[in-house]
């Protein structure tokens, strides 16, 4: 067996490009220090890493870093899912960015940076084969974030959330690797295959308390990543105090890579009838609460966090309701990952486009502000007060928010089929509650507007080209996938 | 595509086209002019779907009880078993011409006058999906596609209610959307629990409830009942029903009353019984008894109402119980029942929320303690409102005889103390809602006029004769000749209790 290990360049193309978007972005803002041109080439390389994805992935399934059978690189249609989403949503915040940065509240070199490393994070994450990758590529997605948080200047609020996010992270990230280590030290690997392999040969091993607590520990520390319940307190204060595009980045693209590890681990390394119960309990937690806190926010971005931590309850549902019913077969499993993916993908887009029509609808580079600052908003300009009801509406899964709609169907059916019915219920239940604070915001965008207050008020804002453009797309994305969602439901189940 | 499939497409295509035409439409009067034309249309393109296909009269063993005279299916999402299925047969089609008349008259009445709060255009457009709405209900026969049309409505109609209602009126649409959509969602859960079970979501291949087991069909019909509960209203769960019914405009009022509730009771015939009869037959005396309850309860409310509105609103909780009486029997002559009381009760309806908006419109009041001596000042307005109330109350030769009176038989018929008892109730229910009815009369009309009365014009203007006239002939000709609605609906009934009865 030769000692030098071939790689397979090409499996590896994606993470080349979004690494070299973010060597390129430094690399343009010190020899040029045009901050358009830095902006353009964030860009380009990000539509780039999205197309380099795509195309890898649908060659077939690649892997590489191997030994023996278990490899740590595996670059399937999933990987290329994930690798495209996490690219196309760094691309949408950048373009939601373009008019803070252009008036200065941000410095462009370092932002475009940060925000192409944590890309690369992304990609890397969706093909990790083991444990450490995982990790790392998930540090590697939340590190650039910490200082993005924070890079709103002269916001004490921003500051705040940044050391928030910061410590609440650093703890998870601790836990997770306590985890990982435990594991290793029961099973002596650390390839998830190879993990799912032995702990299912050998029932003595699942048996040990100390598995229970390694398994115990790593999903803990990823649900803090994905704000799951009751590891959610620091979402709506980062979030908040965020700038708007970095908090949807945060709500998008670091939620989808909390939930593409946390799926990893729970598909392929942990037995499910140990995560199944843990996850079911916590996604019925965090739908709940995430609705029922949400009911009581005042301020636009607040309500959209708690409502982003509900959304995450609905995607881990279809994940716990594997371990209850008995009997599970290996394609109802993959039809419940598949759902929870789908339900990911929905879920996103619509975050995204919700994101951008708050954007728009807001003076250039403020916070979300407060309900009453977008009172009337829609009087003003309809075509952006439409794109951000369709979104709301979306996300609470109605029609006209086909997407939404679709996405709740699928994980309604995935339970169903799953023997899953009180849990169905327990979804059903809350998208009732989700909706009741969705309505307050869509209905405030067209309600009679107040007397113009001071500075604050929903102010005609001219809107910058670029955060149209984005606020288009996806809107008209949202409006694709809703009427053909089984566009997403193919991509989903590769 | 043959002309029966043409005319599916259309009767959905048609409003949904004309609700982008009128949001396109820059001025106000022009765009409801279009609005106005598109729901003409509509009613030209569903009622020439009754002829055709029609090839077989009576339902025998062997085939399947859901024959539709014409149907259209495509795949859409494979994934999730959702197909664009669409059929018409004759329990939906006369849900189908009434949903598109009642839209037309209240387009046509938007020309002549907006209520307060918002555009004419952007009622009109409202109106408009709404009727895409309940029109793709009444025609899917996909489970889940049945689903996605009873959603579409819910947005609309709270877009309606909070836009264009009365002071209370975004408390009164919240209400109405959270309420109706526990509803739906509990559907959303019934629909995938049969799905999960039978593999597929064809009404068609479904009704009869092969292949699917005693639990399934319990759980499902449990889930199915519940969503349809809410909907049509069947008391306890009725309460969001008053307060919308009052607070939205008039046109809201109407398609609210008319046809709305009706997607409640058809889904209960349609989904419900057809899908899990198994369900339907063990929960028939809890479906019966709760009917029972609702018409006592609406009725005993209604003798003690002070409001026009709220009084009309609350004797649809008593009709839609003789509705859901005649269901819960299971015979043909229960089913029959309640599909022409269905109809009846959206013509009739329809038009009183119409006259008690004319009349509140007029005195600026719907409290009847302030009304009295309309016959005096407004004999043409009195006289109308006497007939619809007349009508609703059930005098033989008006359309709401039929649907009550066949209730009551058909709970007798099926005999037993619980029915028979049942039965007795539901006619003292009967001659509650008379004397409701009488008690409205009595203030509204008789009398001398109230102050608020007292400045009301004797004239009714054209666009209000236009929208009323139709109505009232059609309360007389269902009365007169029940066959209009029975004689569509007899073979596809008999055939759903062939299946259910098995």
């Amino acid at each position: 067996m030769s000692v030098v290990q071939s790689v397979d360049s090409v499996a590896l193309l994606p993470a080349y490009l979004a690494a070299g978007t973010a060597v390129l972005v430094l690399i343009t803002d010190l020899l040029l220090a045009r901050p358009r041109v830095t902006v353009v080439v964030a860009g380009l390389g990000a539509l780039g890493t999205a197309v380099g994805a795509a195309l890898v992935g649908a060659a077939g399934e690649r892997r590489t870093f191997c030994a023996g059978a278990d490899c740590s690189w595996v670059f399937g249609g999933r990987a290329a899912l994930v690798g495209a989403v996490v690219a196309l949503l760094t691309l949408g915040v950048l373009g939601l960015s373009a008019p803070a940065l252009r008036a200065g509240r941000s410095p462009v070199g370092e932002y475009c940076f940060l925000l192409a490393c944590s890309m690369t994070g992304g990609v890397v994450l969706g093909a990790a084969g083991d444990l450490i990758t995982l990790i790392v590529a998930l540090e590697t997605l939340t590190l650039p974030l910490y200082v993005l948080v924070g890079l709103r200047r002269g916001s004490l609020a921003s500051a705040e959330a940044a050391v928030t996010f910061f410590v609440v992270s650093v703890v998870a990230t601790s836990v997770t690797l306590l985890g990982a280590a435990l594991l290793y030290a029961v099973t002596g690997g650390l390839h998830l295959d190879r993990l799912g392999a032995l702990l299912a040969e050998r029932p003595d091993l699942r048996d040990l308390p100390l598995t229970t607590a390694a398994v115990a520990l790593l999903l803990v520390g990823l649900a803090f990543k994905v704000a799951a319940v009751p590891f959610h307190a620091w979402a709506p204060a980062t979030y908040d105090g965020a700038p708007l595009p970095v908090a949807a980045y945060l709500s998008t693209a670091s939620k989808l890579g909390g939930l593409v590890a946390l799926l990893a681990v729970v598909q392929r390394a942990l037995p499910a009838d140990q995560t199944g119960p843990v996850l079911a309990v916590l996604a019925v937690l965090t739908m709940t609460v995430g609705n029922l806190v949400a009911l009581r926010q005042r301020r636009t971005v607040r309500l959209l966090a708690w409502s982003s931590v509900a959304q995450a309850g609905y995607i881990l549902a279809p994940l716990g309701a594997l371990a209850l019913a008995a009997g599970r077969t290996g394609e109802a499993r993959s039809a419940a990952y598949a759902a929870a993916v789908a339900y990911a993908v929905f879920f996103v887009l619509l975050e995204l486009a919700a994101f951008a029509g708050v954007t728009a609808l807001r003076p250039v580079g403020a916070d979300g502000g407060t309900l009453d600052d977008l009172r009337g908003a829609a009087r003003q300009h309809p075509w952006r007060g439409v794109a951000l009801g369709l979104a709301l509406v979306g996300l609470a899964g109605l029609p006209p928010g086909l997407a939404g709609l679709f996405a709740k169907v699928t994980v309604v059916r995935a339970l169903l089929d799953g023997g899953a019915g009180w849990l169905a219920l327990v979804v059903a239940l809350n998208a009732v509650i989700g909706l009741a604070y969705y309505l307050r915001v869509t209905a405030a965008l067209w309600a009679p507007s107040t007397p113009p207050t001071a500075a604050g008020g929903a102010v005609a804002v001219p809107l910058v080209g670029v955060a149209a453009v984005v606020l288009a797309v996806a809107t008209v994305a949202a409006v694709v996938v809703g009427v053909a969602p089984q566009l997403v439901l193919d991509l989903a189940g590769r | 595509m043959t002309v029966g499939q043409v005319l599916l497409v259309a009767v959905l295509a048609v409003p949904a086209l004309g609700a982008v035409a009128v949001a396109a439409t820059p001025r106000d009067r022009a765009a409801r002019l279009v609005g106005t034309i598109a729901a003409a249309l509509t009613l030209l393109a569903a009622v020439p779907l009754v002829f055709g296909g029609r090839s077989w009269v009576a339902w025998s063993a062997g085939e399947p009880a859901v024959r539709p005279w014409h149907q259209l299916d495509l795949p859409w999402v494979p994934g999730l078993e959702l197909r664009f299925h669409l059929g018409v047969d004759g329990i939906s089609w006369p849900l189908v011409v009434l949903t598109a008349l009642l839209t037309l008259l209240c387009c046509a009445y938007t020309m002549w006058r907006v209520p307060d709060g918002g555009s004419g255009r952007a009622l009109v457009a409202l109106l408009l999906v709404v009727e895409v709405g309940i029109l793709g209900t009444f025609l899917a026969l996909d489970l889940v596609l049945f689903f996605l049309f009873f959603e579409v409505v819910l947005l609309p109609m709270y877009a309606i209610i909070a836009g264009w209602g009365g002071p209370d009126r975004r408390r009164a649409a919240r209400k109405f959307t959270l309420y109706t959509l526990f509803g739906s969602v509990l559907l959303l859960v019934g629909v995938y629990v049969v799905v999960a079970a039978a593999g597929t979501a064809d009404v068609v291949a479904l009704t009869g409830g092969d292949g699917l087991s005693r639990g399934t069909q319990l759980a499902a019909f449990t889930l199915l009942a519940l969503a349809f509960a809410v909907k049509s209203p069947l008391w306890p769960l009725h309460s969001w029903l008053p307060d919308a019914h009052t607070q939205a405009p008039t046109v809201g009022s109407v398609v609210l009353a008319g046809v709305l509730l009706k997607m409640g009771t058809y889904g209960l015939i349609r989904v419900a019984v057809g899908v899990a009869p198994e369900g339907a037959r063990w929960a028939a005396p809890v479906l019966g008894v709760l009917a029972v309850a609702a018409i006592l309860v609406g009725s005993l409310v209604c003798l003690a109402q002070a409001d026009v509105k709220r009084l009309i609103a609350y004797s649809s909780v008593g009709h839609m119980g003789f509705v859901l009486l005649g269901v819960a029997t299971l015979t043909a002559t229960g089913i029959q029942a309640a599909l022409i009381g269905n109809v009846a009760h959206g013509v009739i309806t329809g038009l009183l929320f119409f006259l008690a908006g004319a009349v509140k419109d007029r005195t600026g009041t719907g409290t009847l303690a302030e009304l009295s001596g309309l016959r005096e000042t407004a004999p043409r307005l009195a006289g109308l409102l006497a007939f619809a109330a007349v009508a609703s109350l059930g005098l033989p030769g008006l359309a709401g005889f039929w649907g009550e009176a066949f209730a009551v038989v058909a709970a007798i018929q099926r005999g037993g103390p619980l029915w028979t008892t049942l039965g007795v109730l539901a006619a003292v229910g009967g001659a509650l809602t008379a004397a409701y009815f009488l008690r409205l009369l009595r203030q509204v009309t008789h009398g001398r006029p109230s102050p608020a009365v007292g400045g009301v014009g004797a004239g009714l203007a054209g666009a209000e004769l236009t929208a009323w006239v139709p109505l009232v002939l059609l309360a007389l000709a269902i009365g007169l000749a029940p066959a209009l609605v029975l004689g569509v609906a007899e073979a596809p009934v008999d055939a759903l209790i062939g299946v259910v009865s098995r």
